[in-house]
């Protein structure tokens, strides 16, 4: 009965007018700007955070959140129509999905997708709710030493997830801590790789870091060959799925429901993870494997709605440890650092309408996807005929912009430049940026953590052996790498992520 | 070109890491080390370039004898040279000439990183981009950016 209380309370903090108003907003913005083609929700986000700092906490948190599902949404949407995904965690549903859309089912396609996000995000709402509350008090018992090893754990989770070499995506974490300790150091303030310039003593700004890797690089990425995009947008007729097609997708839907859940919550980017693993299982399961690849519809229903229940349940790690499960949680740790909001599991205790209100606003913001986006599609597809070449000066001025009003230091903006290009530059040389930003997020929690627990164990390193929980997570991070080093897994990762390019 | 296989990609990323944990490394030896109960501020920093730089090592060395596996493609030098400039640009010009005439200027460089956008097209996209931003960001958000700086009072 509490759990029932307490999403009453969430509901009444997200139902105010002021908040269904933020939240409807988020999500036609995140859609807006994640349905223009090679923008994913990573870079969407970061562009649209800016915006967010001037309003309360709970609604500006709110606000993210309609965004993120409005991006994922939009990028799922670019992935049917131009083959073109904005991440990876939508490039499974392109696979079937355009090829759907080929075939003149592009408007089933869609609200397939639609469909099955929406019975997943409802769920996932849900387990958030059970499971989150009895979480905060197991990490409540959380000191230094197991704050580091989780980290530690999910940073090595990133880098498995990684496309590509293993050890390049090491490197990555490694920089971007480096990069994250740029600063005042806390404990004797001693300003830490600032050449000098008093400007990046509070350290570099999350959002410059953010918006340069993932916005810039990305448009940079995009110029590198300007030629014109087939959109399918004759054939967009029905959208409303028949009985037939609703009775394919339900069991593709439950199934991907269970594994997205269960996925999103590893920390280490599980929402890409799962739209890979419930496509493998639906081709497993079904009758006719030989449809995949050519537009089942199995193969949008499984893959979305996984995608969407593991975007929802890495809000878990999120609210109850403080600790990132992808770079999307990360730009919302950077939000609410911003607000004054210390991500943890304190979070419940001292600020439930915070907690149940954003809880709450997940659902809520899903169900104006399906109300919104579905009679809103004729306009997205329209959006997506607009030429490149107008899109990135109108996204450069907003990523300026932006930038500045988080602290108004025109030193951020020549951060952004620089990020910009380093982005640009680690993504030919085949580096990921993903396991950069968490690192970057997490580097100055990690020392601190390491350095208290150093403290607490009088300077004898075997404290992160000898408690229980901390050895465990120590070794869970260990057996992931050795599995990823290990010859058989590597040559089935390369398959997995080929798969998914091809 | 040498006849020995060798992927140029990873040759790259191996000696940059190296370089980037130079960097690091060199700008730790001003910091104090600390020891392991006591950790200095230079202690967590030094560790991690040290890893950075044996990773850049391994990258770089694993590149020598197999082939490059993808092509490296073009490299977008126009979008460099116009992108990454208009942010630096806004930051430079963004107090003195103020909000409006700093954003006008920034979305006319971004513009011109595209080969396809024709002069008349990047204007009326810049004056188009500045008064709605001006509208959204200044009057509707209320942020305090001056919307004409010292550079242009009259």
């Amino acid at each position: 009965m509490e759990l029932l209380s307490n999403l009453a309370l969430g509901f009444s903090v997200a139902s105010s007018l002021a908040n269904l108003l933020f939240c409807l907003i988020g999500v036609l913005l995140g859609t807006l700007i994640g349905v223009l083609p090679g923008i994913g929700a990573t870079a969407t986000i970061a562009m649209l955070l800016p915006i967010t700092f001037q309003l309360e906490p709970v609604s500006s948190l709110i606000m993210l959140a309609g965004i993120y599902y409005g991006a994922q949404y939009g990028g799922s949407t670019t992935a049917i129509l131009i083959n073109m995904p904005g991440e990876s965690s939508s490039a499974v549903t392109a696979i079937d999905g355009y090829q759907m859309a080929r075939k003149g089912r592009a408007g089933t396609a869609l609200a397939t997708a639609a469909l099955g996000s929406f019975f997943a995000g409802t769920v996932a709402t849900f387990l958030v709710a059970i499971f989150a509350p009895p979480l905060t008090a197991v990490a409540l018992k959380f000191g230094a030493a197991e704050y580091f090893s989780l980290m530690v754990m999910g940073l090595v989770m990133s880098v498995a997830l990684a496309h590509g070499s293993v050890l390049k995506a090491l490197a990555m974490v490694v920089l971007g801590l480096l990069l994250g300790i740029v600063g005042t150091d806390i404990y004797t303030g001693a300003p830490r790789f600032t050449l000098g310039i008093t400007q990046y003593a509070d350290g570099l700004n999350f959002v410059a870091v953010a918006v340069g890797v993932f916005g810039i690089a990305e448009i940079l990425r995009n110029l590198e060959d300007e030629h014109d995009r087939e959109v399918m947008t004759k054939n967009i007729s029905r959208l409303f799925p028949n009985r037939e097609e609703f009775r394919q997708m339900i069991g593709p839907v439950l199934r991907g429901t269970g594994v997205g859940s269960v996925l999103g919550i590893l920390p280490g980017g599980g929402a890409i993870l799962a739209s890979f693993a419930s496509y493998t299982i639906e081709k497993k399961v079904s009758a006719r494997p030989q449809d995949f690849g050519k537009g089942a519809l199995a193969g949008v229903a499984g893959p979305e709605s996984a995608n969407n229940a593991g975007a929802q349940t890495s809000f878990i790690p999120l609210l109850t440890l403080g600790i990132p499960a992808n770079p999307v949680m990360a730009l919302m740790i950077g939000a609410m650092i911003i607000q004054g909001i210390v991500p943890g599991p304190n979070v419940v205790s001292e600020q439930p309408a915070l907690f149940w209100g954003i809880i709450a606003s997940m659902w809520i913001g899903n169900l104006m996807l399906v109300i919104l986006n579905l009679p809103l599609i004729g306009l997205w597809v329209r959006l997506l005929t607009v030429p490149y070449y107008v899109l990135f000066p109108i996204i450069m001025a907003m990523c300026s912009i932006g930038v500045y009003s988080v602290a108004s230091n025109t030193y951020d903006l020549y951060a952004v430049a620089f990020f910009g290009l380093l982005g640009y530059v680690m993504s030919k040389l085949r580096c990921e940026p993903a396991p950069l930003l968490l690192g970057f997020v997490l580097g100055p929690l990690l020392e601190e953590n390491l350095r208290r627990a150093m403290i607490l164990s009088r300077g004898d390193p075997m404290t992160f052996l000898t408690r229980p929980i901390s050895a465990t997570l120590l070794l869970m991070s260990l057996a992931v790498l050795v599995l990823v080093f290990l010859p058989q897994i590597r040559k089935r990762r390369d398959e997995v992520f080929t798969e998914s390019d091809a | 070109m040498s006849t020995k296989p060798k992927d140029g990609t990873d040759i790259a990323a191996g000696l940059l890491l190296m370089a980037a944990a130079g960097f690091f490394g060199w700008q730790t030896t001003g910091l104090e080390i600390g020891t392991s109960l006591r950790m200095g501020p230079g202690y967590f920093p030094m560790v991690l370039s040290g890893i950075l730089f044996l990773l850049g090592l391994i990258v770089f060395l694993r590149a020598f004898g197999r082939e490059d596996d993808e092509p490296f493609g073009k490299v977008a030098w126009r979008g460099i040279l116009f992108i990454l400039p208009a942010p630096i640009f806004f930051g430079l010009t963004v107090r003195g000439l103020g909000f409006v005439p700093a954003l006008f200027l920034t979305t006319l460089i971004a513009s011109q990183a595209s080969m396809r956008m024709r002069p008349l097209a990047a204007l009326i996209l810049a004056v188009t981009v500045t008064i709605l931003s001006t509208l959204i960001f200044s009057y509707g958000l209320g942020l305090p950016f001056r919307r004409f700086g010292p550079w242009v009072q009259f």
